[in-house]
């Protein structure tokens, strides 16, 4: 049963919302170092899917290991592994009662009980990684969009996780705002991070994904290289999908 | 005349000082202890505990506090075998009817914060607990302090009402000095100009706190 090769295996996911079944049977596998792009419309699935990986949404059945340890059905170890796995939220839900830097060290000082000195070193080099060391005295509502999702990055970062999840990242930020996300993100995948990626950005997913999946109506319906969906979509919504972008980036 | 009476018998009247602010100190102090963990039990509890604390703010908040005053003095901790003095009576009797209100205001301000906080700190590992104390109460206790502040005049006021157990504060003090000195209106306007002396100060300072503590940006002592 064991796949030494995949950092993440998501077996056969599914959740229902009262009768709404949100995830009918969603199963990936993931490698070290890979980033998968999550597209399609609205409501099929994508951010529960990313949500059910970091038991956030527990899912009604099917499994989830990180490095073939089960992250489903965990008890108190769940806090564990979502140190394991960083996850990135489209409205950044960063802590609004702390600044920049206090909110990444929070976790380093109340959940890896790190030493404050260690700590704010540690947090003001993720602040440096994202670009943004020179605002880590600032409070989130004193940032814009883009620089407290960085900021939300850095916290993520700061866990040292072996993967992140990015839940529609830059859905709440203007195009200007988007790119220096996206920026940041690229960043990321070059440097080797594992990333799981909600977003609509098709031309974020097409230079930067190893793997993009269409999902739609709680399945993945189509998966593949970001050539192999844009030249030669199996499926006919995906292809609608993809065309319609294709259109409006012209 | 009436001002030499008041001079000779402040020592007096100010020992009742003494003993009012004893008992809003207690009763806040007692307030917030049990109040805050109701707020707590109210948002985070099971639904049994949920009921209990339903029950315990129904009774308290439904009865007048002199009412609850002699159920407790003469009623309740005798039944218990517990021979209080009145000013114990009193602190436990206003901070348990505080507790009540102060519940509430807690539960408010707890409710008000963005779901996403909790989320957030989950995802970074925390336990629930860790989240509660680190993330959520120092939110919520901000948002609380203004509408909380009330607690503090009303606790004041509230705690004249123990003259009818005894307890020597201020208000006791000074009717005991006008039944020995036949001196009645100067005795009792001084008594309420200490009263609303105390009120104005009390809520000075808790307005100076709230400017202290507030953040750029957030609740309703921020931009």
């Amino acid at each position: 049963m064991t796949d030494e090769k995949y950092i993440l295996r998501v077996e056969n996911i599914k959740k229902s919302f009262g009768t709404n079944e949100v995830l009918k049977g969603v199963s990936i596998n993931v490698r070290k170092g890979e980033t998968i792009c999550f597209i399609g419309p609205s409501g099929t699935g994508k951010s529960t899917l990313l949500r059910c990986i970091n038991q956030l949404t527990i899912p009604d059945s099917g499994k989830i290991f990180l490095n073939d340890e089960e992250v489903t059905h965990a008890g108190p170890r769940i806090n564990y592994f979502r140190q394991k796995i960083g996850m990135v939220f489209q409205n950044f839900f960063l802590f609004d009662h702390l600044t920049a830097v206090r909110n990444v060290e929070i976790a380093l000082l109340k959940v890896k009980k790190m030493n404050p000195k260690e700590a704010r070193e540690k947090a003001m080099y993720e602040l440096k990684q994202v670009g943004m060391a020179d605002w880590a005295d600032h409070y989130p509502a004193e940032l814009s969009g883009g620089q407290a999702q960085r900021v939300s990055i850095a916290r993520a970062l700061a866990m040292d996780p072996e993967i992140m999840l990015f839940d529609e990242p830059t859905s709440a930020l203007d195009p200007e705002l988007t790119r220096e996300v996206l920026e940041v993100m690229k960043k990321l995948a070059m440097e080797g991070m594992t990333m799981l990626v909600v977003t609509h950005e098709m031309g974020f997913a097409c230079s930067v994904a190893n793997t993009i999946c269409f999902m739609e109506h709680g399945h993945i319906k189509e998966q593949g290289t970001p050539a192999e969906l844009l030249n030669n979509p199996e499926f006919e919504r995906c292809k609608a999908f993809i065309g319609e972008f294709r259109e409006y980036s012209q | 005349m009436a001002l030499s009476i008041l001079i000779d018998w402040f020592p007096y009247l100010f020992s009742g000082i003494v003993l009012t602010l004893g008992l809003v100190a207690s009763a806040l102090v007692i307030g917030v202890g049990i109040g805050l963990p109701l707020a707590l039990g109210q948002v985070y509890g099971s639904l049994f505990v949920r009921t209990a604390i339903a029950t315990f703010v129904w009774f308290f908040r439904g009865l007048p506090v002199l009412v609850l005053l002699f159920l407790f003095y003469f009623g309740i901790f005798p039944a218990m075998g517990l021979d209080l003095p009145a000013f114990y009576v009193g602190a436990v009797v206003l901070g348990l009817w505080g507790a009540a209100y102060q519940s509430q205001v807690f539960r408010g301000a707890i409710q008000s914060i963005s779901e996403g906080q909790m989320i957030a700190a989950r995802s970074l590992g925390m336990s629930k607990f860790q989240a509660i104390r680190t993330i959520i109460l120092p939110q919520a206790m901000r948002i609380a302090l203004p509408g909380w502040s009330n607690q503090y005049p009303e606790v004041l006021t509230e705690s004249s009402v123990c003259y009818a157990i005894g307890v020597a504060e201020l208000l006791t003090r000074s009717s005991q000095i006008v039944s020995q000195t036949y001196v009645t209106m100067p005795i009792y306007l001084a008594c309420a100009v200490i009263f609303i002396f105390l009120s104005y100060a009390g809520t000075a300072g808790i307005h100076y706190i709230e400017k202290r503590i507030a953040i750029p940006g957030f609740g309703p002592g921020g931009a």
